[in-house]
């Protein structure tokens, strides 16, 4: 426990902030996906960080559950990823826009 | 210089640097490798946090399960390349400096709060990351949301049949 939680605290918020840059930046379903991914794992870091420093092992079950949530995203992301091709034959999520307004 | 905080150099620096390159690739496939390097530099940077059941399962589920996933189907549609910054320039600076006004905010937010860790004690951190003291806490106190997540995966795993499927009879 030498180093301060800081640390850990603002990687995790870097890490954050890039999968939101990537969300916002990058057009391809994939890769949008992979930046929520890392979203997902920054929350992770901060759980584990605040547990691990507490001595609560209950921040570790939360992680335990959002690996689990994270892995169904995946499942059914990835799904509709192949769905959305075979129809429009494309991952550029500007072209799929039948639902835009 | 404490040989904690070298790795804590050594694991944060790999996670955020391959996490900057995830997503300024124009490969999908090399994004998606440099994410799994970036949940490896995770799983040390838990193992650094005493949480050793959590950093082998990042490593089982996450870079392998999930992961291998994503590269199936990446090769399995073979996308086009796409190169940063080709439409809508000026959209995408505004939502970098969205994103680095945010960073500011939350690294404000985590010094002005400063959080009092002088009496976080090694013993019970090692004691929390244990599989025991996890397996413990799962079946006793938190059976019921691992039922759901249980039944979670489930449902994930039919939508995933019925989405996926060739089409609805």
């Amino acid at each position: 426990m030498n180093i301060p939680i800081e640390y850990f605290l603002i990687l995790s918020a870097f890490m954050f902030i890039v999968g939101v840059a990537g969300v916002l930046t990058r057009r391809n379903a994939i890769i949008v996906f992979m930046s929520i991914e890392l979203m997902l794992n920054s929350a992770n870091l901060t759980l584990v960080s605040f547990s691990s420093y507490m001595g609560n092992s209950i921040g570790q079950l939360f992680v335990f559950f959002v690996m689990t949530v994270a892995a169904a995203e995946a499942a059914v992301g990835l799904a509709i990823i192949i769905a959305m091709f075979r129809n429009k034959l494309t991952l550029n999520i500007d072209e799929v826009n039948i639902f835009k307004w | 210089m404490s040989l904690e905080l070298i790795l804590f150099i050594v694991f944060g620096g790999i996670a955020a640097v391959s996490a900057v390159l995830t997503i300024t690739r124009s490969n999908p496939i090399i994004s998606a490798l440099f994410l799994i390097l970036n949940f490896a530099g995770l799983a040390g940077l838990y193992l650094l946090l005493n949480a050793q059941f959590i950093a082998v399962v990042q490593v089982i589920v996450y870079a392998g399960a999930i992961m291998v996933l994503f590269l199936f189907v990446i090769m399995l549609l073979k996308p086009e390349k796409e190169k940063l910054f080709s439409t809508h320039p000026q959209l995408k600076i505004f939502a970098l400096i969205i994103a680095a006004l945010v960073f500011v905010q939350i690294a404000y937010m985590i010094f002005l709060s400063h959080p009092d860790t002088a009496n976080a004690n090694v013993a019970a951190s090692v004691k929390a990351g244990t599989v025991e003291q996890i397996g413990r806490e799962l079946y006793t106190n938190y059976v019921l949301p691992f039922e759901a997540a249980g039944y979670l995966l489930l449902a994930a795993t039919i939508g995933a049949l019925v989405l996926a499927k060739k089409k609805f009879e």
